[in-house]
């Protein structure tokens, strides 16, 4: 009987038809496509993407090179040198992320006491030449001057839950 | 002798008057699959080139056509260029007996049928001598594939158009669309007493030009590009528009045998200009099969190489052979209005 019905299946196309008639289903659905440089899809507030060194709001550079997200970093992508500064506070001398190193996994920013290193949600850069792929203490500080209110704004976002 | 040069410049008029038309349709033909596979595939197909990617397809084209042609060292020279011309010759050469609308056919041979029946067979030596001249696995694989596949839904095909013979009584393809004519609007054509024929046509048809889910001899993801695994640049151009210009004229030719070619669906049904045949009608036919060989393609996975020869084997042909039969009986009795009057 099996055999049969089967047969019958087959010589009249039923499995067939059924499988142009969902493809026709879908022929006319609402496409998904994101259309993406020219339409975005929103980004969390805890977006991993490029990082950045914040100041306070007095322009006072907030790291104390503690040098906590350098021990915590899993992938060795952050390298700090650090000396008394004139005022003989501790400040770091050399700041610098590899970011073909770096996973974005985010432990820096968790680990750092004064919120001065942070991953911000920009991920569309690249590099043109060799040694763009570190981030130095100047471009970090910059990327946190120019980004600062997205920055503080992500943060606030998150505060209640961190 | 002028008047034979007025003739030999007409005829060479009408030829580019088809032929032009149909290379553009094959590039309108390529950018359409493109959308409506993706359509299916809920993506949103070529958008970028030209307002919604309508040139999408010549921009792929030029690209083609600035890119070298590679020739394989052991490669036997003559032959890979002979092969696409082989393909694309026959591609074009059947269009001449289609009837547009009456009397708008380049030929109107008595022997349209046959003639359309012979080019269409021979569209398959072009690919079985690129895969032999390529002189590589591949390609020689993808070529015993399409001969083996050609020579067993040429049967079946041919099968197909002898029942429409015994119908009409006759070769010429415009007698073919008159003999459909009558006052039962679609319900006069040749679909209705011959439907499994025109099924079998057609899914042969789809055979015949290698497309999913028959497309083993292409086999993207088994052989690679099976016969034009080893061509590149233009002559690779030349093998594209055979196979979609040969997808084109089965679109044509089922519409003519089986769907009334010109002939209005509302024939006979006294529904103003909706009623009245013209080519406009053989166009929106041949569209509707054309999308056809897109959906199968976006719907179906490959056939297994021993599938398909059952397929043409043991269950078209005795189908087809009993069909005839039936077939036979119907014009015998006359069930079946031929043209206006019923054939003893």
């Amino acid at each position: 009987m099996n055999r049969i019905v089967s047969y019958i299946k087959s010589l009249f196309l039923l499995e067939l038809l059924a499988g142009l008639w969902l493809t026709a289903k879908y022929f006319v659905k609402p496409k998904y496509t994101m259309q993406y440089p020219m339409e975005k899809i929103p980004k969390s507030n805890r977006f991993r993407g490029l990082h950045a060194l914040r100041r306070y709001a007095n322009g006072e550079e907030r790291c104390i090179a503690c040098k906590l997200c350098e021990a915590v970093c899993p992938a060795l992508a952050i390298t700090i040198d650090s000396e008394p500064r004139a005022d003989g506070q501790r400040r770091t001398t050399r700041y610098d992320i590899d970011l073909f190193k770096c996973i974005f996994c985010g432990f820096c920013e968790e680990s750092c006491p004064v919120d001065s290193i942070v991953e911000t949600d920009i991920h569309e850069y690249h590099f043109e030449k060799r040694g763009e792929n570190i981030l130095t203490k100047q471009k970090l500080l910059a990327l946190g001057d120019r980004y600062e209110a997205e920055i503080a704004k992500s943060r606030e976002q998150d505060a209640a839950f961190r | 002798m002028s008047n034979d040069l007025i003739l030999v410049a007409w005829t060479l008029f009408k030829i580019l008057a088809i032929a032009v038309p149909l290379i553009l349709a094959v590039a309108m033909y390529v950018y359409w699959e493109r959308k409506v596979i993706g359509w299916m595939h809920v993506r949103n197909g070529p958008n970028q080139v030209g307002p919604l990617g309508l040139l999408q397809a010549f921009a792929d084209v030029f690209k083609l056509l600035f890119k070298e042609i590679t020739v394989p060292d052991q490669a036997g020279k003559f032959l890979f260029y002979l092969a696409p011309v082989a393909a694309l010759a026959p591609a074009f050469a059947a269009w001449a007996v289609i009837p547009f609308d009456q009397g708008m056919a380049l030929a109107n041979v008595n022997a349209g049928l046959l003639y359309l029946l012979a080019m269409t067979s021979l569209g398959v030596y072009g690919i079985i001598l690129a895969g032999w001249a390529s002189n590589s696995k591949y390609a020689f694989l993808g070529a015993m594939r399409a001969a083996a596949q050609v020579v067993s839904y040429e049967i079946s095909m041919g099968m197909a158009l002898v029942s429409v013979l015994i119908l009409v009584g006759s070769l010429n393809m415009s007698d073919i669309v008159n003999a459909q004519a009558g006052s039962k609007g679609l319900f006069d054509w040749f679909w209705l007493p011959l439907l499994p024929m025109f099924v079998i046509y057609f899914v042969s048809g789809v055979a015949e030009t290698n497309r999913a889910p028959f497309d083993v001899a292409e086999g993207e993801s088994e052989i690679v590009a099976g016969f034009h695994v080893e061509y590149s640049g233009s002559a690779f151009a030349i093998f594209f528009l055979a196979e979609y210009a040969n997808m084109i004229l089965i679109s044509f030719l089922s519409s003519v045998l089986f769907l009334g070619g010109w002939l209005s669906p509302f024939q006979g049904w006294g529904l103003g200009f909706l009623s009245v045949g013209g080519w406009w009608w053989l166009f929106v036919k041949a569209f509707v099969m054309a999308f056809l060989f897109l959906w199968f393609r976006a719907t179906f996975p490959r056939y297994r190489y021993d599938q398909i020869m059952r397929l043409g084997w043991k269950v078209f042909i005795p189908i087809a052979i009993a069909w005839i039969f039936a077939t036979g009986l119907m014009a015998y009795y006359g069930v079946v209005t031929v043209g206006s009057e019923v054939r003893p």
